[in-house]
């Protein structure tokens, strides 16, 4: 209906299937900018804003407060004032929350499985049909779903591929090599069996890394560079925070590890802690992270840098960091590239693409040119 | 990657990724393949409920079916385990055990301790538990804390097929006897599991739903049965907080601890007989260690001090209800301090 905008339970992560209204943020006829979070939702991984997906007034809170509801269900309606209560009435008479199932149908299995040079790799792919591709690697110890605020936002414009590392969530656990330099080349050799040409790439921490690894090695791979809170643009970084990860065997030590990792350590949820300490219980886990850990980061140095030689490849560079980083010190952004756009956020950790989720896709959709 | 499968399968999977890993993993038990002297086919049976099924026809003989005596391969099992072994016992019931408790508590438990520590006993005892089959008093008990009461046992008890497949392949792998429990009436439950080999480390206790106002300990059905009780209650306005012990030896009293000094009100719930059972157990610890942090008495809910009856009737009001649980919850909600 012409000038309404639905407010909708959103989908974070491919597993998501119904989330919680946890508060309301703001007010019927409260006027609302772009990007203003809305209200609060909370799953059982994790809890986060809404935020407004376009300019205007709120005109209905649908969703009560404490509601569990289904992914895309109608929380609220925006509209300009020249629309009348009774259309809003009828739209929300009328709204019907498409079923999960039928919109899975469509969109084909929620992972996808790709062989990789004898390594069984996991991968999401989805988004826009059309457009060169938005590659988004992940860090150290994390998986595709480090990026379950982030790939549904980027993917409205452009189509969007996210992938397990070797040895990493779901993937085959053996790596090609415990260097940056192995580790890039098999992301060029994954998009060659993905049949990808040209990719922009995102990477967060180690993934950051490994992105600006793949721009210097495979420069016609890459369009452009987003590096959130990544390695390789300096010479520090926690390795108590790698060790301990690798090393935590229990809730009890995980968490205490995990907490470094936010701004607000209330987001580290029981079902987070669960479902990191399922990937590093299956064999040879621990020995690949305490390895490739080994290798990278011993001491607290970085042993590879490739962020640091990025201008000779004249390629577009976001820098993004949250103010709080406790892996990697904010201060690296000051080594970008000249010319990068760099963002800094106060109030987010090293997951600042989860703690800032509408900031940074925002900076990600304007920087792939979206 | 983690598909659904049930617990049954679960343990079929942990004991085929070990065998394949491990060429010191054997089987013990009556009718694992096809029955002790049998001249029919080789596979028919796969163990009383077909768990073992189609486990003969990778691994061969080693997977070896005894006469029915299970204090003599029990004892076989022990003995190879000291020589370097890692031999799986199976007892159809946990109720058979009573003939092998000396190869048991005197032996297994013993040698590390006896030896000075330079003997090892991997040894896994799987043996059923529990009430709910129908098949009466000798068959059907959850005769846990009996063998938690012996120092140099461990003992799990799992309630879901991740825990099942990651911790029998933690009792295998494990350098001490581990009497490994399985609730006859979850074989069937199915839940996520890793295609691949993982551990779940003992003495870790898993909460499994939080909550602020009560805490629930307990373990094995009762998890189910406490689940239901809390999906109740949440419709009171009571949020009941849920642990999973799983290991029974070593105990997690830490997490247990932690909840109720959230909660400041526990509830024990135990399948076992009421005397000197895991519920007694935990509630004398908590009232030894966090006095000062209960705002009411500690409740328990465990069957009748009665044997397992075989009346199907009575059977099913003797295995504590999701409504006992529920109540109980409640009765320690009206008391102590508001």
């Amino acid at each position: 209906m012409a000038g309404i905008t639905p407010i909708v339970m959103p989908k974070w992560g491919l597993s998501m299937k119904e989330g919680t209204v946890t508060a309301w943020l703001v007010d019927e006829g409260d006027d609302i900018s772009v990007g203003l979070p809305i209200l609060e939702v909370e799953t059982d991984k994790i809890a986060n804003a809404v935020e407004a997906p376009d300019p205007g007034t709120l005109r209905r809170k649908v969703a009560g407060e404490g509601e569990l509801l289904p992914v895309k269900a109608l929380l609220g309606v925006m509209a300009e004032a020249d629309v009348s209560d009774a259309d809003i009435d009828a739209y929300i008479a009328s709204y019907v929350t498409p079923s999960a199932d039928e919109e899975e149908g469509e969109a084909g299995p929620a992972y996808l499985w790709a062989e990789v040079d004898g390594l069984r790799i996991r991968y999401a792919r989805r988004g826009a049909e059309q457009g060169t591709p938005v590659l988004f690697v992940h860090g150290f110890g994390g998986d595709l779903d480090n990026w379950l605020f982030n790939i549904d936002a980027v993917g409205e414009e452009l189509p969007v591929i996210a992938l397990d590392l070797p040895g990493h969530g779901q993937s085959t656990v053996r790596l090609p090599g415990a260097s940056i330099a192995a580790l890039a080349d098999f992301v060029a050799r994954f998009l060659d069996v993905i049949d990808v040409d040209r990719v922009h790439v995102v990477g967060h921490s180690m993934g950051g890394a490994i992105a600006s690894q793949l721009a210097l090695a495979h420069p016609q791979r890459v369009v452009s560079l987003s590096l959130i809170a990544s390695a390789g643009l300096g010479g520090e970084i926690n390795s108590g925070y790698t060790e301990g990860f690798a090393k935590a065997a229990s809730r009890r030590d995980l968490k205490p590890v995990l907490e470094q990792l936010f701004n607000d350590a209330s987001l580290v949820s029981r079902q987070m802690i669960d479902d990191v300490l399922k990937y590093k219980r299956l064999d040879g886990v621990e020995a690949l992270l305490l390895e490739l850990g080994g290798k990278l980061f011993a001491g607290g140095r970085q042993a590879e840098q490739p962020g640091l030689e990025l201008e000779s490849t004249g390629k577009p560079v976001l820098v993004v960091w949250g103010t709080d980083d406790k892996i990697v010190p904010a201060a690296h952004a000051a080594n970008a590239p000249p010319g990068a756009t760099v963002e800094r956020f106060a109030g987010a950790g090293h997951m600042v693409q989860m703690e800032k989720a509408g900031d940074v896709n925002r900076l990600l959709k304007q920087h792939v040119g979206a | 990657m983690a598909r659904k499968i049930s617990i049954k399968q679960a343990i079929n999977e942990a004991i085929d990724q070990e065998m394949s890993r491990d060429p010191s993993v054997i089987m013990l038990g009556e009718d694992i393949v096809g029955g002790a002297g049998g001249e029919g086919e080789m596979d028919a049976w796969g163990g009383v409920l077909g768990v073992t099924k189609g486990l003969y026809a990778k691994h061969g003989d080693r997977l070896l079916d005894t006469p029915l005596s299970e204090s003599a391969y029990v004892g076989a099992a022990i003995g190879a385990a000291s020589c370097g072994m890692r031999p799986i016992a199976e007892l159809m019931f946990i109720d058979f055990m009573g003939v092998c408790f000396d190869q048991i508590f005197n032996q297994a438990a013993k040698f590390k301790y006896m030896f000075g520590g330079k003997a090892e006993t991997p040894v896994v005892i799987r043996a059923m538990v529990g009430a709910g089959f129908r098949a009466a008093a000798q068959h059907s008990q959850m005769l846990t804390p009996i063998f938690t009461h012996i120092p140099g046992l461990k003992v799990v008890c799992p309630s879901t097929p991740y825990d099942t497949k990651g911790m029998l392949i933690q009792a295998i792998r494990d350098n001490d006897p581990v009497i490994f429990c399985e609730h006859k009436n979850l074989y069937a439950l199915e839940g996520d599991v890793p295609e691949g080999s993982y551990t779940v480390p003992f003495g870790e206790a898993n909460v499994v739903r939080e909550g602020k106002h009560v805490s629930i300990v307990t373990y094995g059905l009762m998890v189910h049965r406490s689940l239901e009780a809390a999906a109740t209650l949440a419709k009171e306005g009571v949020e009941v907080e849920i642990v999973d012990l799983r290991s029974l030896s070593p105990l997690d009293m830490d997490t247990v601890l932690d909840s109720v000094t959230k909660t400041g009100r526990l509830v024990c719930v135990d399948e076992a007989s009421p005397r000197c059972n895991i519920a007694t157990d935990i509630s004398a610890q908590v009232a030894m260690q966090a006095f000062g942090a209960l705002k009411a008495q500690i409740e328990m809910v465990s069957p009748p001090h009665v044997p397992v009856p075989f009346s199907p009737t009575l059977e099913d009001l003797y295995i504590p209800s999701a409504a006992q649980i529920a109540d109980a919850v409640r009765r320690t909600l009206a008391k102590g301090k508001q």
